[in-house]
């Protein structure tokens, strides 16, 4: 039953709460490069998320079976970028051979995850709080969803920025960056879950 | 080599995160004290120049094809060594900057700059360029935390200056409006900035 609870305590504040790119500032280039559109979005938030759980999971291990017991403990970083980027590949061709569609919608997307700081923060963030194996794939699954809510959200208000007036001098990322900032003091009214 | 217009570029017209908004996490994350944002400036000063030279260096022996991962693991190393040189001897910053130190392996601005500068330039031009584009880095990154910390606490050089390092009270600390403190204080910052680099080369092309 703690179990659960803890499960839960996560997941609500790795969406809600302690969402990544509100109140961790984790990710911040591809939310602020990749929302212009909606789909786009989506699409991006889907891979983000898949990579995120799945490199929670392999991280883990190789930090457990590998790193630890041989006492390279400061080789972490190194070690979870490799890990990383050559997850992001295998995706890459697995995708290309077995879901051709999915494959390309993702598109350019894809490689950009590997210098997504969301991947490589989840993964610290869990050898950091000493998550066990589920807690750290939750945790990854559920940071990554966080982001899909926040992008798709961004990238909906994004849209109809269009057709608003604005100052000149703030044209492109500065009227984007007010807006996520307002958004960011929206997310902040979730901070009370934090109690669980 | 043209020291003169690489400093200009690195400070001004081609600044790493007014102009070509790069790095922005760091950026808008860390900068909630003057002690942070010059810390997580040099920090990436060191890396960028380091990691520019030996790219430089190795740019002729290594196949177009895996350069990228080339630059991953020269940065993740560099990275490696910085953060555990400040574990050792600046553990206070290290706690304070905690995850953003490692985070610093992906931080658009060292591979951008690896991509685009010293990937095609030689060793003595890729120093300079790490070391004015990292300067105009920790430029932007000590705004911010001046800003910041002074509309937010009221205070001045937080985590270096004053009693217990907590800063010089410029504003009485009922006044300042704590929100700046906070992540959204971080967005608006960075926007208003980044705006008022827009108007001003608008201004100066004219």
């Amino acid at each position: 039953m703690d179990q659960i609870f803890e499960l839960l305590a996560i997941t609500l504040g790795a969406i809600l709460a302690n969402n990544f790119i509100f109140s961790q500032f984790l990710g911040i280039c591809p939310f602020l490069g990749v929302s212009k559109k909606v789909d786009t979005a989506v699409g991006m938030g889907i891979a983000v998320t898949f990579v995120m759980g799945l490199a929670s999971a392999v991280c883990f291990a190789v930090n457990k079976f590998v790193l630890i017991p041989l006492g390279l403990g400061y080789m972490q970083t190194v070690a979870f970028i490799l890990v990383i980027a050559s997850l992001v590949q295998f995706i890459e061709m697995f995708l290309q051979k077995s879901m051709p569609s999915l494959y390309t919608a993702l598109g350019v997307y894809l490689p950009l995850i590997t210098t997504n700081c969301a991947v490589l923060g989840v993964v610290l963030l869990n050898v950091q709080n000493d998550y066990s194996f589920i807690s750290s794939v939750v945790y990854g699954i559920t940071g990554g969803l966080g982001f899909l809510l926040a992008i798709v959200l961004f990238a909906s208000i994004r849209e109809r920025l269009v057709f608003a007036d604005y100052p000149k001098a703030f044209e492109g990322f500065p009227i984007a960056l007010v807006t996520a900032g307002l958004m960011a003091l929206a997310f902040m009214g979730f901070s009370g879950l934090k109690i669980w | 080599m043209n020291l003169k217009k690489q400093f200009m570029e690195g400070l001004l017209t081609q600044n790493p995160v007014l102009v070509q908004v790069l790095g922005m996490c760091s950026t808008m994350a860390i900068t909630t004290s003057f002690f942070n944002g010059l810390g997580m400036g040099v920090a990436v000063l060191v890396i960028l120049t380091l990691s520019n030279v030996i790219i430089s260096l190795i740019r002729k022996i290594v196949p177009d094809k895996i350069r990228i991962a080339m630059f991953i693991v020269v940065i993740a190393g560099f990275v490696t060594m910085v953060d555990l040189f400040l574990q050792a001897f600046v553990p206070a910053l290290a706690e304070s900057l905690g995850v953003f130190i490692p985070l610093i392996v992906v931080n658009c601005i060292i591979l951008g700059r690896a991509e685009a500068f010293s990937y095609k330039n030689g060793v003595a031009a890729s120093f300079f360029d790490g070391v004015f584009q990292g300067f105009g880095y920790t430029v932007v990154l000590l705004i911010m935390c001046i800003i910041r910390e002074f509309l937010g606490a009221g205070t001045f050089g937080a985590g270096l200056l004053g009693v217990d390092g907590k800063g010089i009270q410029i504003l009485p600390s009922q006044f300042p409006a704590g929100m700046l403190t906070l992540p959204v204080g971080g967005f608006l910052t960075l926007a208003c900035l980044i705006a008022a680099m827009q108007w001003a080369l608008s201004k100066t092309k004219k």
